[in-house]
């Protein structure tokens, strides 16, 4: 304590303070903030009923902006055609059902169980066409290839999604989401039915052993260490050249100035 | 000032109110360690303050031995500490192996790589962090501190040596001849022009001049588009569903870098009726399109017209093209015009057709040069 109580009326101590201040809220945010983790779907398994119970629940909660038909308003976009892969990804995301137009829907807490959005999908499906959601087999990387996957999601996904998969910005207040909390199966819901501005990946264009390969990529990334211990948002050059000039010039000034500064106890012992 | 640092230093030992970095105006003893050490610390100050000594006396200030002695073992530690750490450096080199062929089975050579840079920069980074920690405190602590005063003299010489050296310069070119003979030194001077002149020819044969190759790519009637990638080719068939956007390579250089600097190409299908086909010229933006697309497939040079990065960012609900560099947003939908940013042309499209097996083809090469302008491009 003395050691302490030597030292804090130091000037340096005032910087230490702060440093330690600044250091101490960042973990806090960082851990309040850290992503959930989302249901995993199980396989659906449509039946009549299933639709008929949909279609009340959609009646109940969708029917105001999609139309009691699903046909449209003004509002909102037809779901006739959109299909089960569609809903499933839009609510268990937490997309739908909105809360309020805006530029782009943002992720909420999810507030349906797993069984009641298949049963609206399995209405949605009804009303015609669509991709069904996929089923664990199809959204499995066992044996992918992750190499092909990187290439893939090189050309097509990272300059949205960053080659990371942390997300991005887009125009008018659009953005693309990060990849860190999506499920396989969302992942293959959004390149088969291209929600909000994402554009599609049809399986013409992206085969799905193609699309297992993407996946498996992403869930790679999820997993792979950050070299020097901290991701930095995983953005890219930019923050990391950021951290490096204003840390790293920091740290050198702060020694350049203790270099230059004058001896604190210097004790004349004679002159020349 | 001098006045006021004898009424402080009377008054006896006040609070240092320096900020780091800024050398106090005297160097008076007012710390606690200095009023420990030596008794008779606040006189000494009063004697020896800046504004009396400078000019004609040096003052030398030198850290009590047994403090010294400290520091001695501290700057040892970290000799030994950078010398522990330099040897650790030698051994992550030797020791952690990075060759694909030298790596064990199993072992990733992304891993490998990552493990060896840590230790290798840690290490050094340790060890010259620990020489040069120091090297500083050597300088600061054990070195006499010693305030020196160097008087400031006139640049300029005196009159007596200027003129010295004018009449010697004089001399020696009346010596030369140089100003006599004027068939000498103009033969001298033409005979350096050559030299002077080498440099530009130099320069000129750095690299092949571009010639034509900024105005064509590596795509030619017929030649199919392949998914970037996986390199399947598509029908339109493949490629039905609206909203559906891939980046394509051309057949046959799949994998080549330089063809695909100007050759890459991002393929979009619109809805029925939401393509615009322009059918004008629209200023010196557009030119006409009309036969150019399959089934509302549309095929646009991926390389932006500012500075030539890949425009890959495709919003399928404005049909906007967004390159990530400098945000130059281009409307699909309409001939990729610029709707936004620094870019100054629309991105030049690829003529499309299908081959007779039914596969997307292009028609020709780009009817215009792909990515940024440049001088001669009219």
């Amino acid at each position: 304590m003395s050691w302490f109580n030597a030292r804090r009326r130091r000037p340096v101590a005032g910087y230490a303070a702060l440093l330690l201040g600044l250091v101490v809220v960042g973990l806090v945010y960082g851990a309040f903030t850290r992503p959930g983790g989302t249901a995993q779907a199980s396989s659906p398994a449509p039946s009549q009923s299933d639709i008929n119970t949909g279609k009340d629940l959609f009646d109940a909660t969708c029917s105001s902006c999609h139309g009691l038909d699903a046909q449209g308003t003004t509002q909102a976009p037809s779901l006739v055609g959109a299909g089960a892969a569609a809903v499933d990804f839009q609510m268990s995301t937490g997309r739908m059902p909105a809360k309020e137009v805006g530029a782009q829907e943002d992720q909420k807490p999810v507030t349906f169980s797993a069984q009641q959005i298949y049963e609206i999908a399995d209405y949605v499906a009804s009303l015609g066409g669509g991709p069904a959601i996929p089923d664990a087999q199809q959204v499995s990387t066992a044996g992918a290839n992750t190499a092909l996957g990187e290439e893939l999601f090189s050309a097509n996904c990272a300059q949205c999604h960053g080659f990371a998969g942390a997300g991005g910005a887009l125009t008018y207040g659009k953005f693309a989401p990060p990849l860190t909390g999506a499920t396989p199966t969302q992942v293959y819901e959004a390149m088969l039915t291209g929600p909000e501005a994402m554009p599609v990946f049809s399986d013409g264009a992206v085969s799905p052993s193609a699309k297992r390969d993407i996946i498996a990529y992403i869930e790679d990334t999820k997993v792979e260490p950050n070299p020097g211990g901290f991701s930095l948002g995983r953005t890219g050059p930019v923050t990391e050249g950021l951290v490096i000039f204003l840390g790293g010039m920091g740290f050198l000034v702060i020694i350049a100035l203790w270099i230059t500064a004058k001896r604190r106890d210097p004790r004349p012992t004679g002159t020349e | 000032m001098s006045d006021m640092d004898e009424t402080e230093g009377s008054e006896g030992p006040v609070a240092p109110r320096r900020v780091i970095g800024t050398p106090p105006p005297t160097p008076r003893l007012l710390g606690s360690t200095a009023v420990a050490e030596g008794g008779d610390g606040g006189e000494v100050s009063d004697e020896t303050s800046r504004g009396e000594h400078i000019g004609d006396e040096t003052t030398v200030y030198t850290v009590p031995e047994q403090r010294a002695k400290r520091v001695e073992k501290i700057i040892a530690g970290c000799f030994t500490f950078a010398f522990i750490a330099g040897c650790g450096f030698i051994a992550a080199y030797v020791g952690l192996e990075v060759g694909p062929n030298r790596l064990g089975r199993g072992d990733s050579a992304v891993d490998a790589a990552l493990r060896s840079n840590l230790a290798l920069g840690l290490s050094l980074a340790i060890t010259l962090l620990a020489l040069g920690l120091g090297a500083l405190l050597w300088v600061r602590y054990l070195m006499p501190d010693v305030e020196v005063v160097e008087e400031r003299h006139e640049l300029r010489s005196e009159p007596k040596d200027r003129q010295a050296f004018e009449e010697y310069f004089k001399e020696g070119a009346s010596n030369s001849q140089f100003v006599k003979r004027p068939l000498v030194r103009r033969t001298l001077m033409l005979g350096t022009l050559p030299l002077l002149a080498a440099p530009v020819l130099l320069l000129r044969d750095l690299g092949p001049l571009p010639g034509t190759s900024l105005r064509h790519t590596v795509w030619s009637p017929g030649r199919r588009l392949l998914v970037d990638g996986t390199n399947q080719p598509l029908t339109p068939a493949d490629f039905s569903v609206p909203g559906t956007q891939i980046a394509i390579v051309p057949e046959g250089y799949e994998d080549d870098a330089d063809a695909l600097t100007k050759a890459a190409v991002t393929l979009i299908k619109f809805r029925p009726g939401e393509l615009d086909v322009p059918t004008t010229m629209n200023g010196s933006t557009l030119v006409g399109t009309m036969n150019w697309t399959v089934d509302n497939i549309v095929a646009y040079s991926r390389i932006c017209t500012h500075v030539g990065c890949p425009v890959g960012l495709y919003e399928q609900t404005t049909h906007h093209l967004l390159c990530p560099c400098h945000q130059s947003t281009f409307d699909a939908a309409h001939g990729a015009n610029v709707i936004f940013g620094p870019a100054a042309r629309a991105l030049p499209q690829l003529p499309l057709t299908t081959d007779a097996q039914g596969y997307l083809v292009a028609k020709s090469d780009f009817t215009q040069p792909v990515g940024p302008s440049f001088w001669e491009r009219g």
